[in-house]
């Protein structure tokens, strides 16, 4: 990834990603694992917060059902949208960010849904066909992520390699006023990113793609294009039999 | 009981939002807005100075024979003023809605730059739907 990195002390993650021996835990105790090369960090961390429990130490389930403010949140997605407009040419390049940046965030959402969904189960699965998978992200990663479920699926006529989700008010488009030289930018692009995170993650290669589609009724109205790798068209094909 | 028009001051004393709603006003053209809107951020500079009491907001509510304008000033220094007829009693109310509409549409709204005139099609919907034409 092309990002600059910025200095240690903003973001201990994106530093932590720069060597595998800080990858392990940003704050790993020093007893189990040497790190002579890391210092900077782990100062800077026990100067910024003495007493307070590490947030990666927390028990996973403890958060399951707490809220978030939607308003911190609406301000923490305008920077993130600023920070990455300032540094991209073109529409194309800035979805393309926001949906890298979804990604990251995928590949987290899914873990941990599977975790809390089936490490209480005494026969622990996974979804290894498209269709339950789908509608596992509509509703489960939807409620996860946003509180509420997708308003809709769809399978597009044309081309059968291609489904929608459609949200008819997607959470973190609803204080964004899209300028109108911009009209074809949808910011739903990290909601994308999220997507083909989880679709990834669950063996289902896919691109996905964000589009606004308007009604009179919803003017925020954002259809989620999946458009799958061939592999998985066929390999569903197989499971059929 | 009518709303004639919205202003939104920033805190530099330009007019960042304009809005006419009910039929009434006289029709001035934008650079006379301007004008207006600074004049009044001079005047309002001028009235939280001289409360006798210490400090002071600033004047509240400006009125004449035939309308009346309703200051607000938020804690940034952003000013928003409600014109409307003598009658209207709920005009701070709907000033404190203004706000709200604009922490959210204009605020959270990443194409927005702070300080600069208020181009946000979510701000003129929800204005719309809070004000409607003007009559009450």
């Amino acid at each position: 990834m092309a990002y600059t990195q910025p200095h240690p002390r903003l973001s201990v993650l994106s530093t932590s990603s720069q060597s595998s021996v800080e990858h392990l835990s940003p704050t790993a105790s020093s007893t189990r694992f040497s790190l002579p090369s890391a210092p900077s960090i782990q100062a800077t961390l026990n100067k910024a917060a003495p007493h307070r429990p590490n947030i990666y130490d927390r028990n996973l389930n403890k958060t399951r059902g707490t809220e978030v403010s939607a308003s911190a949140f609406a301000f923490l997605f305008s920077e993130v949208v600023q920070y990455t407009q300032k540094r991209v040419n073109g529409i194309n390049d800035l979805e393309r960010r926001l949906n890298t940046l979804g990604y990251r965030i995928g590949t987290r959402v899914l873990e941990l849904m599977v975790w809390r969904a089936e490490s209480s189960s005494k026969t622990p699965k996974r979804e290894t066909r498209f269709l339950p998978a789908l509608m596992s992200i509509h509703t489960q990663v939807w409620k996860a992520v946003f509180g509420k479920a997708a308003d809709a699926i769809e399978k597009s006529v044309e081309n059968a390699d291609e489904y929608m989700i459609i949200d008819n008010d997607p959470p973190i488009e609803r204080y964004i006023s899209v300028p109108r030289d911009m009209s074809q930018l949808s910011c739903s692009s990290f909601t994308a990113g999220i997507v083909e995170a989880v679709l990834d993650g669950l063996g289902f290669p896919a691109r996905v793609t964000a589009h606004n589609t308007p009604t009179s009724q919803f003017p925020s109205r954002t259809t989620i294009l999946i458009k799958l790798e061939k592999s998985v068209l066929d390999r569903e094909e197989l499971m059929k039999q | 009981m009518a709303i004639y028009g919205l202003w939104v001051i920033n805190k530099a004393g330009g007019l960042v939002y304009q809005r006419n709603f009910a039929e009434g006003l006289a029709q001035l053209t934008s650079n006379e807005y301007l004008v207006l809107a600074g004049t009044l951020h001079g005047i309002h500079a001028i009235t939280s100075r001289l409360s006798p009491m210490g400090s002071s907001s600033g004047a509240q509510v400006i009125e004449g024979e035939t309308f009346k304008m309703t200051i607000s000033l938020t804690v940034t220094g952003t000013k928003f003023v409600l014109l409307t007829s003598l009658a209207e009693s709920k005009a701070d109310i709907i000033l404190q809605k203004v706000y709200d509409i604009y922490a959210d549409a204009v605020m959270k709204n990443p194409f927005h730059t702070p300080e600069m005139p208020i181009r946000s099609e979510g701000f003129d919907a929800r204005i719309t739907s809070l004000v409607g034409t003007g009559q009450t």
